[in-house]
């Protein structure tokens, strides 16, 4: 890891094809800073991303990347990180990719507590199938397929990871890049899964919830003097239906998955043999 | 088959029927005689009947028969469930006093031998050892030394404590003692031989495991499912040893995405279920091909469609192996033909897998899955794996993959269609991939000649495989002879067997088992050759004769079995001179 690492280098040489305005621009300029921030460069970082507007993430950024089937980003993440924890592993997707069809996934990766990270671009719509209602959709939301609103409860993803036993739960808005550029960096820092639900306006499908809506009901939880190692503060939080961005909750004490598990070494290094020892294996079944 | 000894213990699922059985085969294995075993078990916990059943001889054994010699059975049920198999001088034992039994009488020509097998377990330090009283019960039927069972007793109990040992030692003593006490050995008429062979026991799933351990895998991902369990409760701990993980996952979905990821990270990685979670795995196959990933999935296959008949033998997944995933999928199956074969085949598949940077698929079935086989330690030779990763490229010769702009070039269109591969921590090597179809440097593209240059590629792999290694077949039988059988998966022992019964009727013939089934080898000169050729599988359609009358545009003749049972060594004989024109009686 080199110290002169800036986040430009993180950018690949090819231009986003996101609308103009879109709010993936906002969050993944915060991933890079993150990263270039926090000593990584992107010879060590794999990021991995999902299906969606936001999966052509791996594509503007310049790193080791997988692009992967929908839903599925972050068992692939937590493959890469148990096979070489060395690698910074930086999971994306949106929120059709993590809490519709990888809902399972995220609920598990939270409990796993892989130290890696989690951002989610959620715009509260699906974009790149020309707008349909999605998991954090509001009930009332008026789309192609639901013409009347989906008459369902939307997804509350923080509630979930608190559930699940998430060790680092995190909110942002991708237009107040100082503060997202924060939180996902010590997402990044913390011990374990750091997951951050970022607000990311979809400009051409959802006029609802907006930059405007989001600048104007948006609240911050350090103006709050909210304690994010207090669980019962935190589940107050996330459930009083506050659009707040910042750190809701941290487990301080968390040791990742790969800790407990011992998983320290890089498993590509093997060799060019079986293991020095393996006759032991076939003794076993004398 | 004067040396044969074909044994079994029956009663319901929680009757401890698997762990007896084991001990047992261990036991026979100790004292240098080959073993071959088999299930028959349903998918419930408790209840229900369920039997282990042990076949030995001094010579290799490679099937199950139709024949029992000696029985345990602790159910009515096991008797009636076996009948077929007995025979006159079948030696029945049971506990006379145990309420399902009480008015038990062994059928005509059968030895009855009541022993009291809960009393004497009582005695010997509680009822829970009854089954290992009727073990040496029937180490004194069959005249077969005691000491033999002790050291299986002590293997299985090892890590138990002595008493446990002591308590299991007397309680096969007191079975044993019972019957040279009540009985004359003599009356039973068997008197089994042991030699000073050293043998290993095991079955298909641990061969897997220990055949990936071998070729270097570190990463293993699963969800639990019948048959292939076994794999992934082997390698938790082992692979631990070798700086691996096994990662019991929330699903199939994850199992598959898991293993992709540690490949991309660079470890050899392996995921095994059976057919339900093909399917589901099958979502992201084509990514694995795609994004040119080296990765193993093992199908243990089982009974299907859907849930089918989770504990029971089928070859029903050919097709899905061979053709399942949207579009068009580059990919190798490869299905070992014999519990030792699993080893061997596991390790090809990794070094395929990682030479091509294609997904492979290792293909087993039930049948090697449960059956506990014998063999020569040396048949698992350590020494001779070799590992070869392929075009991986490392941080010093990372420049020479460069294009103009200092980019890698993951899917690099060589003309042998296989591009370098660098791992992720490599300096200068960061690129990305995807499932979308990409350019050289793995981004999306929709460009008319990049897309034809790609798929070509990939396709060129496969073509460059099928060149440079050897897709062979196994063969047995008489090379010349006018008729030609053809089998892949585990009908290779019975075939084998069946070869033995068929020479008594003066019927010969040549046994092709193909462990390649793509690339696979070009059988069109063997079967010009023969008058008939009879395709044998273990499903309802011939899926493997679908593809060889493909290949050789030649209509073939098929024995299929589907009720969920292995096929025997004399049922097959039988049906094959059933498919002959002149059918012969089989002496069996």
């Amino acid at each position: 890891m080199s110290s002169d690492v800036r986040f430009t280098d993180f950018k690949s040489d090819k231009q986003p094809t996101w609308c103009p305005g879109c709010g993936d621009f906002g969050t993944m300029n915060g991933m890079m800073k993150a990263l270039a921030n926090t000593g990584n460069d992107p010879d060590n970082t794999f990021i991995v991303a999902g299906i969606g507007c936001s999966g052509k993430i791996g594509t503007y950024m310049h790193s080791y990347a997988l692009h992967g089937v929908h839903g599925r980003a972050l068992p692939v993440g937590i493959g890469v990180k148990s096979a070489n924890p060395d690698l910074e592993v930086m999971v994306s997707g949106g929120d059709g990719d993590g809490y519709s069809i990888g809902a399972g996934h995220f609920v598990h990766a939270a409990r796993r507590n892989m130290d890696m990270t989690y951002v989610v671009m959620d715009n509260r719509i699906y974009g790149l199938t020309k707008g349909q209602f999605s998991p954090t959709s509001r009930e009332d939301f008026e789309t192609s397929t639901s013409p009347d609103g989906p008459k369902q409860s939307p997804v509350n993803p923080l509630a979930l990871a608190l559930a699940a036993d998430g060790t680092f739960i995190a909110q942002s808005f991708s237009s107040d890049a100082q503060r997202h550029e924060e939180i996902v960096q010590q997402a990044v820092e913390h011990d374990g899964f750091g997951f951050v639900n970022v607000y990311s306006p979809c400009v051409t499908f959802n006029d609802v919830d907006t930059y405007d809506y989001f600048r104007d009901t948006i609240v911050d939880v350090e103006d709050e003097d909210h304690d994010p190692t207090d669980r019962d503060a935190a589940r107050e939080k996330i459930t009083n239906d506050t659009e707040y961005q910042g750190v809701i909750y941290q487990d301080e004490d968390s040791v990742p998955y790969n800790e407990r598990h011992g998983l320290d070494s890089n498993m590509a290094d093997i060799p060019d043999g079986a293991p020095e020892d393996a006759t032991d294996l076939v003794r076993e079944f004398y | 088959m004067p040396d044969d000894l074909n044994w079994a213990i029956g009663g319901e699922a929680g009757d401890g029927i698997n762990s007896t059985g084991k001990i047992f085969a261990q036991a026979l294995s100790r004292a240098g005689r080959q073993v071959f075993t088999s299930k028959d078990f349903a998918s419930r916990i408790r209840g229900g009947y369920t039997a282990y059943k042990v076949r030995s001889s001094t010579e290799r054994v490679e099937s199950v028969v139709d024949r029992l010699d000696v029985l345990i059975a602790l159910t009515q049920r096991t008797v009636e469930e076996n009948m077929d198999e007995l025979h006159e001088g079948s030696v029945i034992i049971y506990d006379g006093e145990r309420t399902m039994m009480e008015d038990f009488e062994a059928p005509e020509g059968m030895i009855d031998l009541p022993v009291p097998l809960k009393s004497l377990a009582e005695d010997a330090g509680g009822a829970i050892m009854q089954n290992i009283v009727a073990l040496g019960a029937a180490c004194e039927v069959a005249n077969f030394p005691i000491d033999n069972l002790d050291e299986a007793l002590e293997k299985r109990f090892g890590d138990k404590g002595q008493s446990i040992i002591d308590n299991n030692q007397e309680a096969a003593r007191l079975g044993e003692e019972y019957v040279q006490e009540e009985y004359d050995r003599d009356e039973f008429g068997y008197d089994i031989e042991t030699t000073d062979n050293d043998y290993v026991l095991l079955n298909g799933d641990e061969a897997i495991g220990m055949g990936a351990i071998a070729a270097g895998c570190r990463f293993y991902s699963g969800y639990p499912i019948t048959p292939a369990t076994d794999v992934m409760e082997y390698l938790k701990g082992r692979l631990e040893r070798y700086g691996g993980h096994v990662m019991q996952t929330e699903d199939e979905l994850s199992a598959i995405n898991m293993a992709l990821g540690a490949a991309r990270a660079g470890a050899r990685a392996m995921t095994a279920t059976s057919g339900p979670g093909i399917d589901l795995m099958a979502e992201t196959f084509g990514l694995v091909a795609q994004s040119e990933t080296p990765l193993v999935i093992c199908d243990v296959m089982r009974s299907g469609p859907s849930t089918g008949m989770p504990t029971k033998q089928e070859q029903g997944d050919l097709n899905m192996t061979l053709f399942g995933g949207h579009g068009e999928i580059p990919r190798f199956v490869v299905a070992p033909t014999t519990v030792s074969e699993c080893f061997h085949k596991t390790i090809e598949a990794f070094n395929y897998a990682e030479k091509y940077q294609t997904p492979v698929y290792l293909v087993s079935d039930l049948a090697l899955a449960v059956t506990e086989q014998t063999f020569a330690p040396e048949e698992f030779d350590m020494d001779a794996v070799e590992i070869d990763r392929g075009k991986l490229v490392g941080e010093d010769e990372i420049d020479t993959w460069l294009n103009d702009a200092d980019q890698f070039q993951p899917h690099f269109p060589a003309a042998d269609g296989i591009s370098p591969r660098t791992l992720p921590g490599t300096s200068g090597g960061a690129h990305m991939t995807t499932g979308l179809e990409h350019d050289e440097l793995g981004r999306r593209t929709e460009e008319q000649e990049v897309r034809i240059e790609q798929v070509d590629k990939r396709t060129q792999k496969v073509e460059t495989a099928k060149e440079e290694e050897e897709w062979d077949y196994r063969e047995f039988g008489d090379p010349d002879a006018d008729t030609l059988v053809l089998s892949w998966g585990s009908n290779e022992g019975a075939m084998r067997e069946a070869i033995g019964f068929l020479d008594e009727a003066d019927v010969s013939i040549r046994f092709i088992s193909v462990p390649y089934l793509f690339p696979r080898p070009d059988l069109s000169e063997e079967i010009e050759a023969a008058d008939d050729v009879i395709v044998v599988e273990c499903n309802a359609t011939g899926q493997f004769a679908d593809v060889i009358e493909h290949d050789t545009l030649t209509r073939l003749k098929r024995i299929n079995k589907y009720n969920g049972v292995r096929f025997k060594a004399d049922e097959l004989a039988e049906r094959i001179t059933d498919e002959l024109d002149t059918p012969q009686e089989v002496p069996t």
